[in-house]
């Protein structure tokens, strides 16, 4: 078996994002293990010249479409160009990085290429002649083995921080094939017109290598501070459990578990937080997990690495002391 | 406006799974509708109440046990119902469900077809958006804020990005994805549960849909399911900060390596 394969490299604000390279670490470990090649698509607006960037990471040819029409996300416009690339040039298997872009455009390109998809995998592996793609099931209480079983193409979504960038090599050579679009803008479906930006900058919880979350026992909204200051000082991303965000206390954006978003930082620090099973849907893949919860008995003290007993409000501003006292 | 909403049934969230010979054993489940699916059922609602005219159809794939969530939707407000039922239907995949979904809904009319987001069984977040482009819709995905042109000729969705929001803006026909944020779904009236009850579920098969056993071939297959890997037993420590915090950087720095 040789497999063909197209790795969406996302671009957003002039940079290619880290789950692109992530996806070419995966791509090129297939395509080692199966034998076959790795080639990338790029879509956007004023890219021209990012394509070398990707040079060194195991791909041989990038797809650029660079068209001001395609500027900012349209569903319908950036799953053409990628089915139109797998399409014309037999790409097997195309992988989409699990970002909010990403999530969105599998589906699409999946339907329009008539093919299978395998979303959220967290392991890929060639076996017995074989790709066999892993991804968890009913909130991570489970994991699936899945394979295609049709169709000339299958596109794997991957887990943001699951799969590890890989080492740069020497070369900088990377062949470059512009791509027109074949819709006429006017006849674009859907189309971003605005991007919204928070006040302050905030790293987003799928992003970051460390995450500290707070839950019911943060009491009051205000308390989330001590969390904030942690995190800026750790470089991390504010998270919270469902229960402080239906209490408005922070912005859904920023929940973890069944109705948020699924994380797996290298540290998860939930602050009281009791670890319902809809929270551990979304971060019992953490690398390390540290608990700090007043109740002894909370289901979070299961799954973590190093739990505390204890207030947190106690603990966190101590923990805070010691990481400025190590400079 | 005619509203088609796709809402499927699932285990409850706090469901235990048991897996045996490689596949889930699901015979003690309780079974709720998907609960992104209820943002979709009451965003639908909610349109049809502002607009003053409208009408509300859900359409389900299952069996017979389905029966129950398409229930609970009509009770909600919806009108009335399509089951696609068909033994073909429980393995194929999320190509076959839009297939299937895209014929039942698209003769009939829909401009607007609204979904939720992700199932919370298989957690494939892909039937809504598969069903936009086979039905040639427009999609926006996972939106939690939506605002209506004035004629509800078209719209802005909002969907969370990393660190912002974009703004998405679409004509109809169109296929809205929903997620949390979007809307508070409503609980069944007494008054609403009674009236589901006359309110017409219309049952079809796949060949009343013109599909065939090939048509619904799934393109990716499970081959087995197993248990995540058991988190290694932690450390947990009791005391004072004083104590118990030291205990911890000391973790972080030699266990974890992180600091």
């Amino acid at each position: 078996m040789s497999v063909k394969i197209l790795v969406f490299a996302e671009v957003r604000n002039g940079e290619i994002k880290k789950a692109a390279f992530e996806a070419l670490g995966v791509a090129g470990k297939v395509a080692g293990e199966a034998g076959g090649s790795v080639a990338a698509v790029m879509i956007g607006s004023g890219i021209d010249g990012l394509h070398g960037e990707l040079a060194g990471y195991g791909g041989t040819e990038v797809f650029v479409s660079d068209n001001p029409v395609l500027k900012d996300y349209s569903p319908d416009g950036y799953a053409s160009i990628i089915a139109q690339v797998a399409g014309e040039q037999g790409h097997s298997i195309i992988m989409v990085p699990g970002t909010a872009m990403g999530k969105d455009l599998g589906p699409r390109v999946a339907a329009k290429l008539e093919a299978g998809m395998v979303s959220d995998c967290i392991s890929l592996e060639f076996a017995d002649g074989e790709v066999v793609y892993e991804r968890p099931v009913f909130g991570g209480k489970a994991v699936g083995k899945y394979k295609q079983t049709g169709g000339a193409h299958i596109v794997a979504g991957l887990r943001p921080n699951v799969f590890p960038v890989p080492d740069k090599d020497g070369s900088t050579d990377i062949a470059k094939t512009d791509v027109q679009l074949d819709i006429a803008e006017d006849k674009l479906l859907a189309k971003v017109t605005e991007i919204l930006k928070p006040e302050s900058e905030q790293l987003d919880v799928t992003e970051a290598s460390i995450v500290i979350s707070g839950g019911r026992g943060m009491k009051e909204p205000g308390n989330f501070k001590i969390i904030e200051e942690l995190a800026e000082l750790l470089q991390g991303a504010v998270g919270a459990s469902r229960a402080a965000v239906d209490a408005d206390w922070i912005p859904h954006a920023n929940q973890v578990g069944q109705t948020g978003k699924v994380v797996t930082p290298d540290l998860y620090i939930a602050c009281g937080i009791s670890g319902a099973i809809q929270h551990q849907a979304g971060m019992r893949s953490s690398k390390y997990i540290i608990a700090i919860n007043k109740d002894p008995d909370a289901p979070i003290f299961k799954l973590a690495d190093f739990g505390i007993v204890g207030d947190l409000f106690e603990v966190l501003p101590k923990i805070k002391e010691q990481i400025e006292g190590l400079g | 406006m005619k509203i088609a909403v796709c809402a499927k049934q699932v285990p409850d969230s706090e469901v235990k799974v048991e897996i045996q010979d490689g596949k889930i054993q699901d015979q003690d489940f309780t079974y709720i509708v998907n609960p992104y699916d209820e943002f979709a059922v009451e965003e639908a609602l909610k349109i049809k109440e502002a607009k003053g005219d409208g009408e509300v159809t859900v359409f389900t794939i299952g069996g017979e046990r389905a029966k129950e969530a398409v229930r609970t939707c009509l009770a909600m407000g919806a009108d009335k119902a399509v089951l696609i039922n068909d033994p073909l239907l429980e393995n194929t995949d999320s190509n076959g469900r839009a297939l299937a979904l895209s014929k039942a809904i698209g003769n009939g009319g829909y401009d607007l077809v609204i979904c939720g987001k992700q199932a919370i069984d298989l957690d494939d977040a892909q039937t809504g958006i598969r069903l936009a482009e086979k039905l040639g819709f427009a999609h926006a995905g996972s939106i939690n804020k939506l605002e209506w042109a004035d004629d509800y000729s078209g719209f802005n969705a909002h969907r969370d990005i990393e660190g912002g929001t974009e703004v998405l803006s679409a004509s109809l026909p169109a296929v809205i994805v929903a997620t949390k944020g979007l809307n508070e779904p409503r609980y069944a009236s007494l008054r609403g549960i009674m009236m589901a009850k006359r309110k017409p579920i219309e049952e079809v098969d796949a060949a009343g849909l013109e599909l065939s056993e090939e048509d619904l071939k799934p393109k990716v297959s499970q081959v087995s399911v197993a248990k995540p890997p058991e988190r290694k037993a932690g450390i947990t420590v009791t005391g004072d900060a004083d104590e118990t915090v030291p205990q911890l950087m000391d973790f972080l720095k030699n266990e974890a390596k992180i600091i």
